[in-house]
């Protein structure tokens, strides 16, 4: 109703907002006006992580690995350079390591104590890498928690979990599905997904199925 | 500290539930939340350690109740008024009052990116050599400091062997409180899950972490 219509015109009146998002518009406000922060910045930060920066470019390098065997070497002996041949780098990835899935062992990566994820090459972790449920029991029944993902192996495969308390980050490289001979990286790096390079996944088979 | 942070081998929080087709950001305010910390961050007046103590410094109840990004909020509050930037005053009433703590830097957006690939890395030549090789058995040290330390309490005082050696890196356990960087030799130790867990943890699975040097002594 246009009666009402003044009531939102405004600026400070975060009536409308949530509490945590009445905190953040305040603290950006603030920062801002103070000359901290500057806006431009932090939309080129956004801009960077929705657009730029994702689980594509770890994907790329899996499927550089599985395609190019002496950059698989390259990818084990120095990962962080490895990486940095294809341009990735940086922020949450400036001393990586790659674990390479083989039908002995199975990989696994947690962070129990906070959030470390390797930003470079996945992005910004998903909501259930950085929650209580994951972080408690990946270190303490890492086959249980493979299970809810969907993830079966058979009890002989052994189950290696990183929990990422220094600044190292670990890049699972998942095992190269069947059936793909001949495949170019790019093909290939569509069967590599997020979760297969945390370990909570399986890279994708040819018809768009766990391998 | 032995926080609620510390969730590693914790029960009773459920199914893990991941979300089919997450987005990237759950609203505008955690993309705004991200950038803000980042950006105040580049500021240069406190280290990743003490973001993480701040963090892991919040009541447990209210760490466990909170989304990540409303974690990094709240620590974020705690170090702009502790570093003399945004007073409590100034988070309720929601505009500048009083001046703040002149910046070392202020991010400008043409270098957000390269600033972001940067990155910020913690290796740090160190003379002398470290005291473990690669193979050797070692024993994690007990503590229960009340300060940031990046050793779980469920690799505490536990066997295993020496996996890897990453060189010497900045030491967060004194990093955080602004008593240097003291780098120090770090390893990946790996730990059989029986060693940690008990007798009927899973025989087959082995759990690692990263520990410096003074986390660890010879077994």
């Amino acid at each position: 109703m246009p009666g009402d219509h003044h009531l939102h015109h405004d600026h400070d009146d975060h009536s409308h907002l949530t509490p945590i998002e009445a905190r953040v518009k305040a603290l950006e406000s603030i920062l801002v006006a103070k000359g901290l922060v500057d806006p431009a910045a932090l939309d080129v930060i956004i801009d960077t992580y929705e657009t730029r920066i994702g689980p594509r470019n770890g994907a790329r390098v899996v499927a550089k690995a599985w395609a190019d065997p002496a950059y698989a070497a390259r990818l084990r002996t120095d990962a962080t350079a490895a990486i940095a041949e294809l341009d990735y780098s940086g922020r949450q990835g400036e001393h990586m390591v790659a674990v390479f899935n083989d039908a002995a062992t199975h990989h696994l990566v947690v962070c129990t104590l906070c959030s470390c994820y390797p930003w470079a090459v996945l992005g910004l972790p998903p909501v259930w890498y950085k929650s209580a449920p994951y972080r408690s029991r990946a270190v303490l029944d890492p086959r249980g928690v493979l299970a809810e993902f969907g993830v079966i192996l058979p009890a002989a495969v052994k189950l290696r979990v990183w929990d990422s308390t220094a600044e190292t980050r670990y890049l699972v490289i998942p095992q190269r599905p069947p059936r793909t001979e001949g495949w170019d990286e790019e093909r290939l790096a569509d069967l590599v997904t997020r979760d297969s390079m945390i370990g909570t996944g399986l890279a994708l088979n040819p018809s768009g199925i766990p391998a | 500290m032995n926080g609620a942070q510390d969730l590693g081998g914790q029960m009773g929080f459920g199914p893990i539930n991941p979300e089919a087709h997450e987005p990237l950001f759950h609203g505008e305010w955690e993309r705004r939340a991200l950038a803000i910390t980042l950006a105040a961050g580049a500021m240069g007046h406190w280290s990743i350690d003490e973001s993480r103590h701040a963090r892991e410094s919040l009541h447990p109840v209210d760490y466990l109740s909170s989304s990540y990004y409303e974690i990094w909020t709240k620590a974020l509050e705690r170090l702009l008024e502790r570093h003399g930037f945004v007073s409590a005053a100034e988070r309720s009433e929601g505009v500048p009052l009083t001046p703040s703590t002149t910046p070392r830097r202020v991010l400008a957006a043409d270098s957000v990116r390269a600033v972001l690939a940067r990155g910020g890395p913690t290796s740090r030549d160190k003379t002398g050599a470290p005291r473990f090789r690669v193979g050797d058995t070692v024993r994690t040290i007990v503590i229960s400091p009340a300060g940031h330390t990046r050793l779980p309490r469920y690799a505490r005082g536990k066997t295993g062997v020496i996996e890897l050696l990453h060189g010497a890196h900045v030491f967060p356990d004194s990093n955080a409180h602004g008593q240097g960087e003291q780098p120090d030799w770090l390893y990946t130790v790996a730990f059989g899950a029986r060693e940690l867990w008990g007798r009927e943890a899973d025989a087959n699975s082995v759990v690692s972490i990263d520990a410096w040097e003074g986390y660890l002594e010879p077994a």
